[in-house]
């Protein structure tokens, strides 16, 4: 014999649990505020106990470089340059001395390459080849201020943005990309350059980069502000 | 929990590195599941989900561990190589290859192998979870299974199971024991079996 409360109760707990899912519920105006504080908390379990700003990214070789590489962006056609020769990297914000880099110089600056695994949020993972400049190197160049805590990266990607905490971005391995798989960066993957790290989740890497600024606040993102996970450390 | 995972598998519905091989056996690839069985609404609404609820989980499993260890109660759970042989005199007494039943404690060997078994399956969701999560912090946790993209296989395998075993249990609780139901939430038993007491 079935116990009637028993069932009644479990009734009850499937039918909101099937009603929260039949919503496609984000949590609404009630749960989703209590969602994203429980992100920012995660943000700094990320940074404070998973993160280790000593810990490299294991390389491969290139043998196991995956053939084709998903690009995206968001505005609705490619964005290109229309005068790529005048395209300058602005480094400004919390710095002693604000720079203005080409190309060349950012190539003059200190090389890094390396074979890593990419991780994207939504799942998918591919090995790629990248050759740039550390941000840290650039941070040297401009002698950034002790105040700095964030960065903050702007693209010509439709407004595209992204804020990350200064540890990550000081990571030996977080790079400005100018090459690909020993090649130059194509337009499809951010030409002529754009933001890399195996220590993040794809959406953080701004593509098409114009601007690094050093900040005391938190900068927002793209993804970020809509309510994907801010700190994306994988 | 499930369900957000479930919308976030939809995102990239298979396992392996873009351009395959595939992990298989995956009946899912390339199909997402039906919108009653997912929540979140989008990818960012699954993870704040899934990472809000993963603590519950967490620390409800952490909990329910220590107070095994704490109480001792792990002894009449944990399946070891000595109730190998009493397993199989149960399995002989269910296939009514043997008439009486064997004498038992407070769960019989082939309970408390499907009891380790599950809490296994537990904490392997929980730490193919992990690999996932950090595969680069946690870079030998992630090797362990065999790489991301097999955590990810295995997270998900896990995860079914889990799944499996529970409708299963508690179809077994509604045929033949209800009452057990009730001693599952509270704790405390009033049924017609007086060894579960």
């Amino acid at each position: 014999m079935i116990d009637r409360r028993a069932l009644l109760r479990l009734a009850a707990g499937a039918g909101t649990a099937s009603l929260v899912a039949a919503c496609g519920w984000d949590g609404g105006n009630a749960v989703r505020p209590l969602l994203l504080d429980v992100s920012r908390f995660n943000d700094w379990v990320g940074e404070k106990i998973f993160f280790s700003k000593s810990r490299l990214a294991p390389q491969y070789d290139i043998a196991q470089r995956t053939v084709s590489v998903p690009s995206y962006f968001i505005s609705p056609m490619m964005p290109v340059l229309p005068n790529p020769s005048a395209w300058r990297l602005q480094v400004g914000g919390l710095v002693r001395e604000p720079q203005s880099l080409s190309i060349e110089q950012l190539q003059a600056l200190p090389r890094t390459t390396y074979t890593v695994k990419h991780h994207c949020v939504e799942g998918w993972s591919a090995i790629v080849t990248w050759h740039g400049v550390p941000v840290s190197a650039v941070a040297e160049r401009c002698g950034m201020l002790p105040q700095a805590r964030y960065v903050r990266f702007d693209s010509f990607d439709s407004g595209y943005s992204n804020g990350w905490d200064l540890a990550s971005a000081m990571h030996p391995q977080t790079i400005l990309a100018y090459g690909m798989n020993d090649n130059p960066l194509p337009p499809t993957h951010g030409a002529p350059l754009r933001l890399y790290s195996p220590t993040k989740l794809g959406y953080k890497m701004t593509k098409y980069l114009v601007s690094l600024t050093f900040t005391a606040e938190r900068p927002g993102g793209y993804w970020e502000d809509q309510g994907y996970p801010w700190f994306a450390g994988v | 929990m499930i369900a957000s995972g479930l919308q976030i598998y939809g995102a990239y519905a298979r396992f392996g590195e873009r351009g395959g091989p595939y992990y298989a056996p995956n009946p899912f690839q390339d199909h997402g599941f039906p919108a009653w069985s997912r929540l979140g609404g989008w990818l960012a609404g699954a993870l704040n989900w899934h990472f809000t609820l993963m603590w519950p989980l967490i620390v409800g499993g952490l909990l329910y561990l220590s107070y095994l260890v704490a109480s001792g109660e792990w002894r009449s759970l944990l399946f070891r190589p000595r109730d190998i042989r009493g397993a199989i005199e149960m399995q002989k007494y269910y296939l009514r290859l043997r008439k009486d039943h064997p004498p038992q404690g407070k769960h019989n060997p082939l309970q408390k192998l499907a009891y380790s078994f599950i809490i296994l399956m537990g904490v392997l969701s929980v730490i193919t979870g992990f690999a996932i999560y950090k595969p680069t912090q946690l870079t030998w946790l992630t090797a362990l299974f065999g790489g991301f993209q097999a955590a990810r296989y295995w997270h998900f395998w896990a995860v079914w199971i889990f799944t499996g075993f529970l409708v299963v249990h508690v179809l077994l609780v509604f045929i033949v024991d209800p009452a057990s139901l009730r001693a599952m939430i509270s704790g405390w038993y009033r049924g017609r079996f007086p060894s579960h007491d």
